[in-house]
This record gives C-alpha cells, sequence and structure tokens, in this order.
C-alpha cells in the first residue's frame, strides 16, 4: 500500500478520536439550548472551573487561599488531605448543582422570553464572571489532573497495525478512553431523555414552554436540571482535556472547537453533535494533512469553521437540527 | 462615576511630584490570563529581589527601590495603558515581558526617553544600538538563540550537520516566527533539512503537528513555544516516542511548569538558557532572610529556584547593576531617565561582579557597548532530570554565528530606521 | 419643564425632519460638541487620551458599525475583529505604500476595502440566519486572522510579522508614530466619529434605515411588500464593515502604533463589540457610545480603585475586576435587557414631563 495511503488512514483515524472530545464539549451547548433556547458561552469556563474545582478537591486545597491570605495575612494553602478521584468527581458535581440551581435563580428566572441574544449575552456575563471567580476561588497555575485515566500510544493497536501494514499507528490511549466514555453518556443522554419521566419533560419543555407549563412540567426543576446535566457533561470534557494538557486557563478555550460542532449538528440534536464531532474532526485533520504543507500550515483553527460553513449553505439549519420553520 | 476617576486622577497626579527620592522600578506582569503560569514567577523574582535590595542595603546607593506592578494579562491595550500610567512617576526602565507589548512600546520609550530592557525577547534588531537607542536586549536574543542550538546540534554532531533534518515546532505568532529566517539562512549555510510546522494558539491541539514529525522523523525538533503550547508539546512528543533528548526548546519553553505535568516521561528534554537556575547561588540565603521569613515574599514562596524565577532575578540583578553604573557616571544617588541608559549603555558585567552580589556564574561575562545593546548573544543548554526533579547544563556558553546574524540585524534595523526617519548614532 | 416642546413650532419640512427635533436635545449635542473639539484638547494628556479617550473613541467607531449590523439589520456577527484587522493591515500597506498621500485618505480607502471584505463575507446571511450565521462568521474572522499570519506581503516581509504604524501628519501635525501629541490624535479620532456618527445616524433614519429594520422584524414579510434581502443584507454589511475597517485602521495607526493579527484582533475583540452594543443597546446610534463607555472605563475605573485606591495586589484585583464585569453584565440585563439607550429613552420620556407624573 502507498504510503501515503496508509498515513492518511492513522490521521482519519485520529481526526475520528479528535471528533469525539469536540463533541464532548457540544454536548453541554446542545442540552442547554435544546431546554431553554440559551446558547451558552459559559459552557468553556464551565468545563475550566469544574476541572479546577476537581484538582482543588482532590489535592485538598483551600478555596479563596490568595484572597484570605492577603486579607488576614495568613500562609494557608492546603488542608493537607488528598481525596481519591471518585470522590472527588461527586463532590465536584454536587458543586456544579448548586451552580445550576444558583444560575437558575439568580440569572435566569429573571430572564424569561427575552430574544435570544440578550440570553447569550447574560452567558457571556456568567462567563466572564465564573471565570474571575474560578481563579480567585483556586488560583492561576497549572494544575496536574491525574483521575487514572491511562494515556500514551497505545501499544496493540501500534503492533497490529505495525504487522498488517509495516508501519505502527498512533491512536492515544486517552482517545480511546474518551470516545468510549462519550459513547456511553450520548447513550444514557438519548436514553434519558426518550424513557424517563424527567427527559419527556426536557423534550417538552425543549418544544413549547407555555405547553409544558399547561400540562404541569416544573420548567424551574427542568431548567436546573438541565445545567446540572450541562455541568456534569462540562465536568466530564473538562477531566479528558485537563488529563491532556493540564488545567489552567486555556482549558476554556476549548467550546471555539465546539462550535463549528454545533454549526454542523444542529443546535438542538445530540446525535448531530457527535456525527458533527466526527465530520470536523475528520475534515479538519484530513485537510491539515493533504493541503496545509501547501498553504503553510496551522489551518485547523479556520478550517473547521469553512467546512461548518458550507454545509449549513445546503442545510441551514444544521443536518440534525429542527427546521427552522417561519411565519410570517 | 466620572468625578470618582477625576479624584483618581488627580491624587495620581499629585503623587507623582515625589515627596522623596527613590528609583522607580515598573514591572508589566502577567499574574492572570493565558501566560500566567510563567507571568507569577516571574513577577516574583524581580518583586524579591528588589525587596531584598531595599531590606537588606537600604536600597541602591542609600536610595530605596520602589516597584510599580502593573497587570497586563498579556494584553497589548493593557500594556499601553500601564505604561502611561507609570512613566510620569519617573520609571526608569521597562521589562514588557511580551514581544508584542515590546514592538507597542519601541517608539513611545524612544519619544519619551525612558530605557527599555527586552532581556531575550522583543524585537531582534534592537541589539543595533546605532539605531535603537532606548531598546536594550542584552545579554541574548532569538536570533542568536536559534544560532547557538544549531552551533550546540553541530557539536553533538562533530561539527557536520550534512543531510540532517530539523523541524522547528513554532507557535504562529510573531514570537514563533522569529527564529525562522535565521534557521533558513543556517539550514542553506550547514546543509541540513528545516521543516517548519505551526501551532496555532493556545496550542492546546497537536496532534496533526506530532503525527507530522512521527512520520517525517527528523533528527531533532527544535520549539518555540510559550504557555499550555509547551506542555502538550512534551505530552505529545513523548506520546509519540519522540527521543526527549533530541527535542530542545528555547528559553521560554525550558521551565518546570513545562516539563512536570508530563512526568517521569519528560526526562531529558532540552531547553535553551541564557542564565543558569537552581537554588544554589548565593543570593538565596539572603533573600530567605530578608525577604520570605521577614514574610515579605511577592508570591506564595513557592517559586523559589525555579527558571523563571531566576530569569527575573537576573533581569532585577542586571537592572540593578545599570543603575549602579548610571549612579557612578553621573555622580547622584537619584539618577534621571537619561542616566539609566547611559548606565546600561555602560554595564560591564564580570564573573567578580556577579559572584560578589551572590549570582556567581549565573549567566556569562559580558558589556554592552553604544554600538551594541544585544550584548554577547550566547546560549547554552540544560537539560531535564525528571528524577532529581532539576534542571542542569549540558553546556558551556555557545556563541551564536554572528557573521550571519549581523547582516540580518543591520538590515532589519536599517529597514525600520527608514520607515521612521531615525538617522544613526554613536558615530 | 426643561424639557420642553410647548411653543416649539416648525415652520419648514426641513426643521419638522431633523434629527433632534426638541430644543434642549439640540442644545445638549451642541454643548457635547463644544467641550469634546474646544476644551478636552486643551486638557487632556497622555495617559488620558491613551488609556481613556482613544479607546472610546475608537471603539464607538466599531460599536456603531456592529450597531448597524446586528441592532438594525439583524445579522448577528462574530467577525468584528478580522474586519479590523482588515482595516488595519489596508491602512498599514496603504502608509508604507503611498506615505506622500493624506492619512486621512488612507483611512478612508482602509474602510472601503474593509467594506468589499465585508460584502464577501456577508454572503453566508443571504441562506443562514440567527446563531448560525453568528457562528459562521467566526470563519470569516479566523480566516482573516490566519491570512494576515500567513501571507508575508501583508507585513512587508519583516522576520516576526508585527507591523508599525509609520509617523504620518494631517495638516502638518503628527497623529500617527510616537511623537504625536495627545491632543491631536484625539482630535483626529474625534473628527472621525462626528463624521460617522452624523452618517449613521442619517442613514438608519432614511429609507435604507427602514429597510434593515424591516429585515430584522420580519424578513419574509419585508421580501413580500418589497424590500430586496440581497441589497438591504448585504448594504448591511458593507457600511457596517466600512465603520468596522475605519475603526480598525484608527486602533492602529493611532492608538497602539503597532499590533500583532493574534493578539490584537482575535475573538476577544469580537465579542468585545458586541458586548458593547448589547449593554448599550441594540439599534440604537447612542447606545453604541454608551455601550462603549460602558466597557472601556469600567476595567480602568476599577483598577484604578483596587490597585491605585485599596493597595491590593494587581492579580488580585484582576479575577476581581472580572467578577465584577461579568456581575454588572449580568445585572444590566436583568435590570434593562434593552440596553443603556433604553435608560436614556426612559429617562427622555421622564423628563419631557416633568415635574408632571404623566
Amino acid at each position: 500500500m502507498p504510503e501515503q495511503l496508509i498515513f492518511g488512514m492513522e490521521v482519519f483515524l485520529n481526526g475520528l478520536m479528535a471528533g469525539v472530545l469536540y463533541a464532548l464539549v457540544a454536548l453541554g451547548f446542545v442540552l442547554i439550548y435544546k431546554a431553554s433556547g440559551i446558547f451558552n458561552y459559559a459552557q468553556g469556563v464551565m468545563a475550566l472551573f469544574s476541572a479546577m474545582t476537581l484538582v482543588g478537591m482532590m489535592n485538598g486545597q483551600v478555596p479563596f487561599s490568595h484572597l484570605i491570605n492577603a486579607v488576614f495575612g495568613t500562609d494557608i494553602h492546603h488542608f493537607g488531605w488528598h481525596l481519591p478521584a471518585f470522590i472527588g468527581i461527586l463532590l465536584t458535581m454536587a458543586i456544579m448543582v448548586l451552580l445550576a440551581w444558583l444560575v437558575q435563580k439568580i440569572i435566569f428566572k429573571h430572564l424569561v422570553n427575552q430574544e435570544p441574544i440578550i440570553l447569550f449575552m447574560a452567558t457571556i456575563g456568567l462567563a466572564y464572571f465564573m471565570e474571575g471567580f474560578g481563579d480567585l476561588m483556586w488560583g492561576g497555575e497549572i494544575k496536574k489532573l491525574d483521575v487514572g485515566i491511562p494515556q500514551g500510544i497505545n501499544l496493540w493497536i501500534d503492533e497490529a497495525t505495525y504487522n498488517i501494514f509495516n508501519y505502527g499507528f498512533f491512536i492515544d490511549n486517552l482517545d480511546i478512553f474518551a470516545t468510549i466514555v462519550a459513547a456511553i453518556l450520548v447513550l444514557a443522554l438519548v436514553a434519558f431523555s426518550q424513557y424517563t419521566k424527567q427527559g419527556r419533560a426536557m423534550r417538552a419543555v425543549a418544544d413549547d414552554h407555555q405547553a409544558a407549563l399547561s400540562v404541569g412540567v416544573s420548567l424551574n426543576f427542568i431548567w436546573v436540571m438541565v445545567w446540572s446535566l450541562a455541568g456534569f457533561v462540562a465536568l466530564v470534557a473538562g477531566i479528558m482535556w485537563g488529563t491532556k494538557s493540564g488545567v489552567q486557563f486555556s482549558l476554556s478555550l476549548i467550546a471555539l472547537k465546539a462550535l463549528p460542532v454545533l454549526m454542523l449538528g444542529g443546535f438542538t440534536s445530540i446525535p448531530g453533535a457527535i456525527v458533527g464531532g466526527l465530520i470536523i474532526g475528520v475534515g479538519e485533520k484530513m485537510f491539515e494533512f493533504l493541503v496545509g504543507p501547501m498553504i503553510g500550515g496551522a489551518t485547523e483553527n479556520w478550517f473547521a469553521y469553512v467546512l461548518a460553513l458550507l454545509f449549513l449553505v445546503f442545510r441551514p439549519q444544521g443536518l440534525f437540527g429542527e427546521k427552522i420553520i417561519e411565519r410570517v | 462615576m466620572k468625578f470618582k476617576l477625576l479624584a483618581a486622577a488627580a491624587s495620581s497626579i499629585a503623587m507623582a511630584t515625589p515627596v522623596l527620592a527613590d528609583l522607580v522600578l515598573p514591572w508589566m506582569s502577567y499574574r492572570t490570563g493565558p501566560y500566567a503560569v510563567a507571568g507569577i514567577p516571574l513577577a516574583d523574582g524581580y518583586a524579591d529581589y528588589l525587596t531584598l535590595l531595599n531590606e537588606r542595603d537600604g536600597g541602591i546607593g542609600g536610595v530605596p527601590v520602589r516597584l510599580l506592578e502593573c497587570e497586563t494579562g498579556y494584553n497589548t491595550e493593557k500594556g499601553v495603558e500601564c505604561y502611561e500610567s507609570t512613566k510620569a512617576e519617573g520609571s526608569l526602565v521597562y521589562h514588557p515581558l511580551s514581544t508584542g507589548i515590546t514592538y507597542q512600546l519601541i517608539p513611545k520609550v524612544t519619544a519619551d526617553g525612558i530605557a527599555l530592557h527586552s532581556m531575550g525577547y522583543g524585537r531582534t534588531s534592537a541589539a543595533n544600538g546605532k539605531i535603537f537607542s532606548n531598546i536594550f536586549n542584552y545579554p541574548a536574543n532569538y536570533w542568536t538563540a536559534a544560532s547557538a542550538g544549531v552551533n550546540y546540534l553541530l557539536n553533538e554532531n562533530s561539527g557536520s550537520l550534512d543531510g540532517k533534518h530539523i523541524a522547528l515546532l513554532y507557535h504562529n505568532s510573531a514570537y514563533g516566527k522569529e527564529p525562522i529566517r535565521t534557521l533558513e539562512e543556517l539550514s542553506k549555510k550547514h546543509n541540513f533539512e528545516l521543516t517548519l510546522i505551526p501551532v496555532d494558539h493556545p496550542g492546546q491541539e497537536q496532534k496533526s503537528q506530532w503525527l507530522q514529525i512521527r512520520r517525517e522523523r527528523p533528527d531533532y525538533v527544535i520549539m518555540w513555544g510559550f504557555g499550555v503550547m509547551n506542555q502538550v508539546a512534551i505530552q505529545e512528543a513523548a506520546n509519540v516516542r519522540f527521543p526527549m533528548e533530541n527535542f530542545i526548546g528555547n528559553w521560554w519553553a525550558g521551565a518546570e511548569h513545562d516539563v512536570i505535568p508530563a512526568g517521569d516521561v519528560a526526562d531529558g528534554y532540552k531547553s535553551l538558557v541564557m542564565n543558569d537556575t537552581g537554588s544554589d547561588f548565593d543570593i538565596y540565603a539572603d533573600i530567605q532572610k530578608y525577604v520570605v521569613d521577614a514574610g515579605k515574599a511577592a508570591g506564595a514562596g513557592d517559586n523559589l529556584g525555579t527558571v523563571m524565577y531566576n530569569r527575573s532575578l537576573y533581569m532585577a540583578f542586571l537592572t540593578h547593576m545599570a543603575i549602579v553604573k548610571a549612579q557612578e557616571i553621573s555622580g547622584t544617588a537619584d539618577i534621571s531617565q537619561a542616566d539609566m541608559i547611559k548606565g546600561m549603555e555602560a554595564l560591564d558585567i564580570t564573573d567578580a561582579l556577579m559572584a560578589e552580589h551572590g549570582l556567581a556564574n549565573v549567566g556569562p561575562a559580558f558589556s554592552v557597548s553604544c554600538e551594541n545593546h544585544g550584548g554577547p548573544g550566547l546560549g547554552a543548554v540544560s537539560q531535564w532530570d525528571a528524577s532529581a526533579g532539576k534542571w542542569k547544563l549540558v553546556s558551556g556558553y555557545l556563541e551564536a554565528d554572528m557573521d550571519l546574524i549581523n547582516p540580518l540585524i543591520q538590515a532589519d534595523s536599517q529597514a525600520f530606521a527608514k520607515e521612521n526617519n531615525i538617522a544613526e548614532r554613536c558615530n | 419643564m426643561l424639557y420642553r416642546e410647548a411653543g416649539d413650532f416648525k415652520t419648514t419640512y426641513k426643521e419638522d425632519n431633523q434629527t433632534f427635533p426638541i430644543k434642549f436635545d439640540r442644545y445638549r449635542y451642541y454643548f457635547v460638541l463644544i467641550v469634546a473639539f474646544l476644551i478636552i484638547p486643551f486638557w487632556i494628556n497622555d495617559y488620558w487620551a491613551n488609556a481613556i479617550f482613544l479607546p472610546f473613541l475608537i471603539y464607538s467607531i466599531a460599536a456603531i458599525g456592529l450597531n448597524i449590523l446586528v441592532g438594525y439589520c439583524g445579522q448577528v456577527s462574530l467577525g468584528t475583529g478580522g474586519f479590523m484587522a482588515v482595516g488595519a493591515y489596508a491602512m498599514y500597506k496603504l502608509m508604507t505604500a503611498f506615505p506622500d498621500v493624506s492619512v486621512m485618505i488612507h483611512v478612508l480607502l482602509a474602510g472601503v476595502i474593509t467594506a468589499c471584505v465585508g460584502v464577501l463575507f456577508g454572503l453566508p446571511s443571504l441562506r443562514i440566519k440567527g446563531f448560525y450565521l453568528a457562528v459562521a462568521t467566526l470563519a470569516a474572522q479566523f480566516f482573516l486572522v490566519w491570512i494576515f499570519n500567513r501571507v508575508p506581503w501583508f507585513y512587508n516581509y519583516s522576520a516576526s510579522g508585527q507591523i508599525n504604524a509609520p509617523e504620518r501628519t494631517f495638516f502638518g501635525v503628527p497623529v500617527t508614530g510616537a511623537n504625536a501629541e495627545s491632543w491631536a490624535t484625539y482630535l483626529f479620532c474625534l473628527i472621525i466619529l462626528t463624521v460617522c456618527g452624523i452618517v449613521a445616524r442619517n442613514l438608519t433614519r432614511g429609507s435604507i434605515g427602514r429597510k434593515w429594520m424591516a429585515i430584522r422584524d420580519m424578513d419574509i414579510a419585508a421580501e413580500i411588500i418589497g424590500v430586496n434581502p440581497l441589497s438591504a443584507k448585504l448594504s448591511a454589511f458593507a457600511i457596517s464593515s466600512f465603520f468596522i475597517g475605519i475603526s480598525g485602521a484608527l486602533f492602529f495607526g493611532v492608538y497602539l502604533g503597532a499590533v500583532e493579527v493574534g493578539e490584537a484582533f482575535g475573538i476577544n475583540k469580537s465579542f468585545l463589540v458586541l458586548f458593547m452594543i448589547i449593554i448599550g443597546g441594540l439599534g440604537s446610534i447612542f447606545g453604541s457610545f454608551a455601550g462603549a463607555a460602558f466597557l472601556v472605563l469600567l476595567p480602568v475605573l476599577l483598577k484604578n480603585l483596587f490597585v491605585a485606591g485599596l493597595g491590593w495586589q494587581p492579580d488580585l484585583a484582576t479575577h476581581l475586576e472580572f467578577m465584577i464585569v461579568g456581575g454588572l453584565i449580568i445585572l444590566f440585563l436583568v435590570v434593562e435587557p434593552h440596553g443603556i439607550a433604553q435608560l436614556w429613552r426612559l429617562a427622555k420620556e421622564k423628563l419631557r414631563l416633568w415635574p408632571f407624573p404623566y
């Protein structure tokens, strides 16, 4: 087999894996948009905040230590304990639920029925606030996140493909793990929304708020639930990306990677997020591999958006999104 | 709202007239933002050195030193605001710590008559003191770094890189593009193949780039990165099993926070340095006694001895020596901004001087002159020992290929002079 | 009582159609102009110019531009940073290629070039709507930033890729470069802003403004009554990009003097200008000014308060600044979702009847 083709296959597989990681971030957006029509710009910052909280919990950091030390002149930094990852995740989840409840109570309850752009703006304000709050609470230095996920090249695949193609494919263990987790997450979410009472209530709210209210669905409860779910998805995304590159400010920028996925898959579809993620992941990596060297490289940033744009021209609501029915 | 601002402005203007003589040193820090992880130890080192001077010696020449820290978050507009708000206080020298802010400030400090020291970063051609009267970048800059790196590789390969393949993994910004021209010239001269691999900001995702490196199997990878790009690159290099000892980062890609997140797999990673690091310097005893134990440390005190902390200690030391020289030349302890420039131009750092101030062998001995604001352009290579958790120098201070670099500096500075109608000085 | 309309009769169509029909409004406008043109230049210094006035003036122009696109025509765009970059690089190439032409012409030409680019990237709006369009304009943002980084012709083949504004004069007074005095740069930007403001106000009051608003409110109905969506949307993109290009050219040439495209014109810039118009008020020229003032002054004020006033450490102050800005944005939106302009309108309504309650 020609070498380029083998390289191409390797890039293709890696593209699929990258796409899964993007889709993981996009899922949070989809959940919130589906249920409340809010485009949650703060999703990236939520991923960062949840990752920082997890690391802080696991390492026994004192929250707000910098502020406390500055105001009271003390010098405390750590409680001294180390929590195992599982308990850390549970505690962080509890904090994310609390955050969801607060966000709903303080912000979005007062903004019901406003235009989408106002709601979007509110999430931007939330993003700013949480960024400052997260830094204040846990500090801005980089932290290492280790919940026990395997990293590094998958030796089994390396050997197997070496025997077949005479060139060992590089697939990262972390990516494989992330793919499995994402698959489980999507299946769980789809099952939840199709087969449970609360899931059906969520879909009812997504369809029409007034109608859902009239059949007795508590809007507040559904919204808090949706934000908590989005928080959980953000935590998972934060763990995956944080393990790859450390927990620090740049983690919030992964939201930018998820936006083309949303465009392509449609803002309101969970399977769309996955399919969109795969298409974007593969498209971006293959373009970089094939065309990148000719035009100087580093095309990944903009090509994802251009690809999504091309899809949108033919299907303006994304591949799986709800068709926008306009009435005059 | 406006009234409060007026009051604040009025009070700061009133405060600008100095009641007591003091030496004002501004510091543009980035303790927040995408590069905070490097910015925090950099800010701590400079601040701690100046605190030490005030506590131990009562200042420089008897005049206390006043540090004005201004947070820029590596943002150019905030850098402008910081500059404008601190220059009226009589700031002696600016360390912008960001190539973007440096380019911004170069014409401004020249018009305002203040010195700017961009140690090992910023506009490389500012080494030409004939054109850039106020800008200094001693003891080394990016072009000499690239050349010193290539010279190190030449030494490793018995003087010949013929037929070898070197890849440059660079941050896709002005900073990352700096060494490209030099490396292209060097590749022609020494006949090695050069591949340029850009990484988009912030560099969180480098899978494609490292797959490319894995396919093409270059002999060496040189990295010009900053921030999260470094950690991810080292992790990915370990993942694709690229031999760490053939992976050399520049001096902003070789700090503890870059290698520790990857753990043991980062063992053997190399980095270019312009100054030595570690906690073995004698000055640390003084810092411990006068600064940390007295509770005046700038940060949490956990950065002492790290690469970035030592780098800014070195910056502070060079500033200190320049002020001493300026005081000598002008005859007064309360020097002016013009005196500072003269002091920096007459700077002569000897081994004895470094030892006297507790920083023996922190860097090479060198001197600055009117024509040469860039110092000798020496760089060394240090290697990370993951088990010991320390960086160790694995080479001496290597010279750069100045025959190749000087014409490039001349060309770039002449272009700047032409664009801005600057006449040559030092004649 | 103050805002009297009684006794204010119009006798010509011209008087009836003027922008500020109420005398109080007119006099207020003249007063602001007098203070801005005749008083501030004598009092301004480097810090005030560079930290407060210049960013305010320049961002106001960008906010007016974006407001035309988003507020009046309803096309959400996140490509502002990229278009400002086009303006800046166009200005740079023109300044270096034609050093003898007046800098004002360069600024206007930079705007025209940006308008052409804006029309090109506005084509997707004919097919895509709402937030999908917003994310599509991000393609423009990232692509433009990439291209200015990649193609060396744009930065005149310099080694680092940064562009520097050479010194240029306007009627003999330097306005770009380091030797430009603060009053000169301030007046230069102020003149351009005043002209832009008048042009924008009259465009939005005229038939093209009404076409834009028709498209924004209900574009299918607008099409039915004869508004051509192609010309309306593309003209909105063109004119909006013209203003944004001018602001980008001034941002580079007069305010910063040297930019690096990734850092200065990144996505943060796009979001910043969007915040300004949302907080200021969509669909309002006054709102553009108000939003720009709010977002330029607030960080400076907070920094002065925390660092200079209370003496806190700069990084704590920055974290708190983020929290306060975010909190204020949310508070603002909860209290008045239509922005500062709506508060202003309400205040004027009350003032027209004052001291009577209704």
